[in-house]
C-alpha cells in the first residue's frame, strides 16, 4: 500500500505542473498563436477565458476525488457512511454547472457576432481549392494565379536538409494590402479543402459548388502562413497556404504587375509558337501541374493515375487529348484545366506530352498551338 | 440476493465440444466470449495500423510509408477502433453482463444473438481484404466525407460500403436483442429504476444504435448510387451537395459517440461503489444523465461542421446544444466523485482503471467544451487539438472503461483471479504512456498541426517524437493485457461467487458461482 500512496502523491503533484506547463507557454509552439487581427486576438482570449475557467473546474472537482481517495481508504480504516443520495445537492451542482455554461456563452456569442461578417470588402479574392494547390482570383481587377508548394521532393525524401519553412512556402503567396477590408470568397474545384491561416483566425472549407465567406482585415506587413485542414487525398500535407500582407502602394503596384502579365498573355496566345518554345514551356508547366499524378516520367501511378507514355490518347487522337485537358475525366481525379489556364498553357503541355517520353518518335507527333485551342474554344461555344 | 444458484443439469446442456461450440452457439456467454475476443484480436490490428502512422510521424518527412498508404492506415485505424473494438467490446460485455445482471437464462433471442456476432467477422474480413487490393482500401478519412469518398475514391470503396452495410445489421440486431431482452426477462421485482446502471446504459445504447444505424446505411447507399449509378446526391456537378453527406453522417456520428461512451459510464458506476464500499450517489440522476445525453446527442451533430459555412444561427444553436451536453456528464463526474467520498476505499486494478476513467474522461470533456466555442474552433477545427480530445474521451475513456470490465469481471467469468501485481503493473504502464502518448496532441494542435498529414512542418518534430514514442509504449503495454487475460484463464487463485468484498449486495452476479453455470439463472431470483 505504501508504494500506492507515494504514486498517488505524486500524481497530485504532477497534475497542476501539467496544467503551468500550459500556461507558462503562450508561444505559439506550444498554445494558439495571438495572430494579428482584432478578430484573431478576441478569439486567443477567449480560448484562454474557456481554459483557465476549465482548469478552475478541474482544480476543484480533481482535489476532492483525489483528497476523498487519500481520505478514505480503507488501508486507513475508514469505514463506508451510507448515504446514497441528496436531492438538494443534486439542483445545487446541475444550476451551478448551468450558471458556469452561461457565463461561457456570452463572451462566445459575442465573439462569433464579431467574427461572422459576409458583407462585401474593399478587395474581393475567390479562392480555390484544387487537388493540390490553391488558386487566387483577385475580382476586381480579374487577374489570378495558382499557388504551389515550393519545398522540393529533395527534402521531402531527406536526400537534403530541410529549409527553414519546409512544407510552409509556396512559389507564389497571396498578397493581400494591409489595413483594408478583404474578403475571401472559397469554394473548391474537385474535392473539400479547407483554407487555414492560424494568425488571422480564418478557417474556411472549400467545397465544390458552395461559395464560402470570411474576411480579414491586416494591421501590419508580414508573411502568415497556414494550410490546408481538410483531408483532400495524397496531397494533402502539401498544399500550405501563404499569404504576404504589404502596404497598399506596394500591393497597387503588384496588382498592376499582374494585369500587365495578364495581358502579356493573351497577347502571347496571337503569336507564332516554334515546337521548340512550346516545348520549353510545355515542360515546366508538367513539372508544376501534372507530375504530382502523372509522375515527372509520365508513367503515372496505375489505375489510379493512368500512365502518359504510350497511350493511344497522346499518341494518336489530339482531339481527344484537348477535350481532356480542357474538361477533365468526369469520374476522375483529372480536373478541367481550360477554365483556368491559358490557352499558351494548355497547348504547350499538350505538346510537351506528345513528344515527351518517346510519344514523339512513336506516334503522329501532332504539335498542339494556342490557335488550336482557341479553335476548339469557339467549337464548344457555338 | 444471498443464496447461491446451482446449475442441475451440466450434463445435458453443456457446450458443444470443438469448432462447432463457437459457430454454432446460442449461449449468451459463449457468444460475449467471441465478441470480446474479436474485439481484442482487432485492438492489435487497429493498434498495429497506429504504430504505422506513429513510426512515419517520428520524425518530419517522408520514411516509411508512401501517403497514399499513410491515409488508409488512419482511415482503416478509425474504422477499425470505432466498429471493432470499441463497439464489439460493449456488445460482448452486454452478452456477458445483462442475463446475469438482470436474472435470466440467457438473451431473449439467441439465434439472432449468433447471426449477429458472426456477421462481423465477415465485415472486417471483407473490409480488411481491400488493403491487398492493387488500388489499396479506403483512404479518405474514418469520416470519409463526399466527394472525396466517392468522385474520387479508388473502387474498393464499394467493398467499404458493402462492409460498412454488414456491421450496421449486425448492430441493429444485436440492439434489438438486448431491448427484448431487458424488457421482457428480468427477475420478478427489478423494476426500471432498480436495474443495475450498466443495464440502464445500454438499454440507453440500443436505442441510440437502432435511431442511428439505419442513418449510416442511407449515407453509403447514396455514395453507391453516387459511385455506381449515376446519381448526383452529393456531386455539386450533378445539382448535389456535398455538405448534404456531412449533415447525414454526423446525423449518425454524433449519437455513435455517445454509444461508444454511455456502456462506460455504466461499467465505470459499479466498479467506483464497489470498491468505495459505497452505493453509487444519485442513482436516479445517473438515470436521468445518461438518457439527457442520448436526447441531446441528436441535435448537436453540426458542431462537427462549424466551418462549412452555416448561418450565424446554425452556429449559435449547435454551440448551445453542445454546451448543454456538458450539465449532464458534469451531473455524472460529481456523482462519482461523491460515491468516493466517505467510502472505504481501495485500489485494485479494476478501480484504478476507473479513476483513471474519471480523472482523464473529465480532462477530454474539457476540451469537448472548448471545441463547442464556435469562434475558438475555427482554430481547433481539424487539428491534433480534435485528435488529442477524440483519443481522450475514447482511449482512457472508453478503452479503459472496457479494460475496468474486464478485470471486474474476469474472475467471475473464469473462476480464477487475475495477478494483481501484473494488473497494476499493466494498469501505470498504460496510464503512463496513454498521457504521453495523447497529452502533447493538445500542444501541436494548438500550435497549427493539422490531423491527417502524413509530414509536418519542423515547428511540431519535438513533441511528435515524444507522441511516438508515448504511442509505441502504450502498444508494447497491451501485450502484457494479453497476457494477463490468458493467464488468468488458465489459472489463478479460486475466485469465490462474490470476488468483491461486500459485492454480494451490489448485483445478482455476484450471486453466481464462479465461473457462473451455463445458463445463468435457471430459476429467476426474486428481487427485493
Amino acid at each position: 500500500m505504501a508504494y500506492i500512496r507515494k504514486v498517488f502523491t505524486g500524481f497530485i503533484l504532477v497534475l497542476p505542473l501539467i496544467f503551468s506547463s500550459l500556461i507558462y507557454s503562450e508561444s505559439s509552439d506550444y498554445n494558439m498563436p495571438i495572430g494579428v487581427t482584432d478578430v484573431s486576438e478576441s478569439i486567443f482570449g477567449l480560448h484562454m477565458l474557456i481554459f483557465w475557467i476549465c482548469v478552475v473546474i478541474g482544480v476543484i472537482v480533481f482535489s476532492i476525488m483525489f483528497w476523498s481517495l487519500w481520505k478514505y481508504r480503507k488501508s486507513k480504516g475508514a469505514v463506508a457512511a451510507d448515504f446514497d443520495d441528496n436531492f438538494w445537492l443534486e439542483i445545487g451542482w446541475t444550476v451551478a454547472a448551468t450558471l458556469v455554461l452561461v457565463w461561457m456563452a456570452v463572451p462566445s456569442t459575442q465573439v462569433m457576432v464579431e467574427a461572422y461578417d459576409d458583407a462585401e470588402g474593399e478587395i474581393n479574392i475567390l479562392i480555390t481549392g484544387h487537388q493540390w494547390k490553391w488558386h487566387y482570383e483577385y475580382l476586381e481587377d480579374e487577374v489570378g494565379f495558382f499557388s504551389n508548394l515550393s519545398t522540393s521532393q529533395e527534402q521531402i525524401d531527406g536526400e537534403v536538409p530541410k529549409g527553414e519553412f519546409y512544407l510552409r512556402e509556396v512559389d507564389e503567396p497571396l498578397v493581400i494590402p494591409t489595413n483594408t477590408r478583404v474578403r475571401f470568397l472559397i469554394t473548391g474545384n474537385d474535392v473539400i479543402h479547407s483554407w487555414w491561416v492560424p494568425d488571422f483566425a480564418v478557417k474556411q472549407d472549400a467545397i465544390p459548388g458552395f461559395i464560402n465567406t470570411a474576411w480579414t482585415n491586416v494591421p501590419e506587413p508580414g508573411i502568415f502562413r497556414g494550410a490546408c485542414t481538410e483531408l483532400c487525398g495524397i496531397k494533402h500535407a502539401f498544399m500550405p497556404v501563404v499569404v504576404r500582407a504589404v502596404e497598399r502602394e506596394e500591393f497597387d503596384a503588384f496588382i498592376a504587375e499582374k494585369v500587365a502579365l495578364a495581358e502579356e498573355e493573351r497577347m502571347l496566345t496571337s503569336k507564332v509558337w516554334t515546337k521548340d518554345e512550346l516545348m520549353a514551356r510545355g515542360e515546366s508547366f508538367y513539372a508544376t501541374n501534372c507530375a504530382a499524378c502523372h509522375q515527372a516520367n509520365g508513367q503515372g501511378i496505375p489505375p489510379v493515375f493512368p500512365s502518359l507514355v504510350g497511350s493511344q490518347i497522346t499518341m494518336f487522337d489530339s482531339n481527344k487529348h484537348i477535350e481532356i485537358l480542357m474538361e477533365g475525366v468526369q469520374g476522375s481525379a483529372m480536373a478541367a484545366f481550360g477554365e483556368s489556364y491559358s490557352e499558351v498553357d494548355i497547348a504547350s503541355v499538350i505538346t510537351y506530352t506528345r513528344q515527351a517520353w518517346s510519344n514523339g518518335e512513336k506516334g503522329d507527333g501532332v504539335i498542339v498551338t494556342p490557335q488550336d485551342i482557341v479553335a476548339y474554344k469557339n467549337r464548344i461555344d457555338l | 440476493m444471498s443464496t447461491v444458484v446451482e446449475s442441475h443439469d451440466h450434463g445435458h446442456h453443456g457446450p458443444a465440444k470443438g469448432l462447432s461450440r463457437w459457430l454454432f452457439t446460442t449461449n449468451h456467454k459463449d457468444i460475449g466470449t467471441l465478441y470480446l475476443w474479436f474485439s481484442f484480436i482487432m485492438l492489435f490490428i487497429g493498434g498495429a495500423m497506429a504504430m504505422v502512422i506513429r513510426a512515419e510521424l517520428f520524425q518530419p518527412g517522408l520514411q516509411i510509408v508512401q501517403p497514399e498508404f499513410f491515409n488508409q492506415m488512419t482511415t482503416n485505424h478509425g474504422l477499425i477502433m470505432v466498429f471493432g473494438v470499441i463497439m464489439p467490446a460493449f456488445v460482448g460485455l452486454a452478452n456477458w453482463m445483462l442475463p446475469m445482471q438482470i436474472g435470466a437464462p440467457d438473451m431473449a433471442l439467441p439465434r439472432l444473438n449468433n447471426l449477429s456476432f458472426w456477421l462481423l467477422p465477415m465485415a472486417f474480413g471483407i473490409l480488411i481484404s481491400t488493403l491487398f487490393m492493387p488500388e489499396g482500401g479506403p483512404n479518405f478519412g474514418w469520416t470519409f466525407y463526399a466527394p472525396l469518398s466517392t468522385t474520387y475514391a479508388p473502387s474498393t470503396v464499394n467493398f467499404f460500403i458493402f462492409s460498412v452495410h454488414i456491421m450496421g445489421v449486425s448492430s441493429i440486431l444485436g440492439s434489438i436483442n438486448i431491448i427484448t431482452t431487458i424488457f421482457n426477462m428480468r427477475a420478478p421485482g427489478m423494476t426500471l429504476m432498480k436495474m443495475p446502471l450498466f443495464v440502464w446504459s445500454w438499454l440507453i445504447t440500443a436505442y441510440l444504435l437502432i435511431a442511428v444505424m439505419p442513418v449510416l446505411a442511407g449515407v453509403v447507399t447514396m455514395m453507391l448510387m453516387d459511385i455506381n449509378f449515376g446519381t448526383s446526391f452529393f456531386n455539386a456537378a450533378g445539382g448535389g451537395d456535398p455538405v448534404l453527406f456531412q449533415h447525414v453522417f454526423w446525423f449518425f456520428g454524433h449519437p455513435e459517440v455517445y454509444i461508444m461512451i454511455l456502456p462506460a459510464f455504466g461499467i465505470v458506476s459499479h466498479i467506483i461503489e464497489t470498491f468505495s464500499r459505497k452505493p453509487i450517489f444519485g442513482y436516479s440522476s445517473m438515470v436521468y444523465a445518461m438518457a439527457s445525453i442520448a436526447i441531446l446527442s441528436f441535435v448537436v451533430w453540426a458542431h462537427h461542421m462549424f466551418t462549412v459555412g452555416m448561418p450565424l444561427a446554425g452556429e449559435l444553436f449547435f454551440m448551445y446544444s453542445t454546451m448543454l451536453i456538458a450539465i449532464p456528464t458534469g451531473v455524472k463526474v460529481f456523482n462519482w466523485v461523491a460515491t468516493m467520498f466517505r467510502g472505504s476505499i481501495t485500489f485494485e486494478t479494476p478501480m484504478l482503471f476507473s479513476i483513471a476513467f474519471v480523472a482523464l474522461f473529465t480532462i477530454g470533456g474539457f476540451s469537448g467544451l472548448m471545441l463547442a466555442i464556435v469562434p475558438a474552433d475555427f482554430q481547433y477545427h481539424d487539428t491534433y487539438f480534435v485528435v488529442a480530445h477524440f483519443h481522450y474521451v475514447l482511449v482512457p475513456g472508453a478503452l479503459f472503461g472496457i479494460i475496468a470490465a474486464a478485470y471486474y469481471w474476469l474472475p467471475k467469468w473464469t473462476g480464477n483471479m487475475y495477478d494483481e501485481t501484473l494488473g497494476k503493473l499493466h494498469f501505470w504502464l498504460t496510464f503512463i504512456s496513454v498521457n504521453v502518448t495523447f497529452f502533447p496532441m493538445h500542444f501541436v494542435g494548438l500550435a497549427g498541426m493539422p490531423r491527417r498529414y502524413p509530414d509536418y512542418a519542423l515547428q511540431f518534430a519535438d513533441f511528435n517524437a515524444l507522441i511516438s514514442v508515448g504511442a509505441f509504449m502504450f502498444g508494447l503495454t497491451q501485450l502484457l493485457f494479453l497476457f494477463i487475460v490468458i493467464k488468468t484463464i488458465r489459472s489463478g487463485k479460486q475466485a469465490k461467487p462474490e470476488v468483491w468484498e461486500g459485492a454480494g449486495d451490489l448485483g445478482l452476479e455476484w450471486t453466481l458461482t464462479s465461473p457462473p453455470p451455463y445458463h445463468s439463472f435457471t430459476v429467476q431470483p426474486q428481487v427485493k
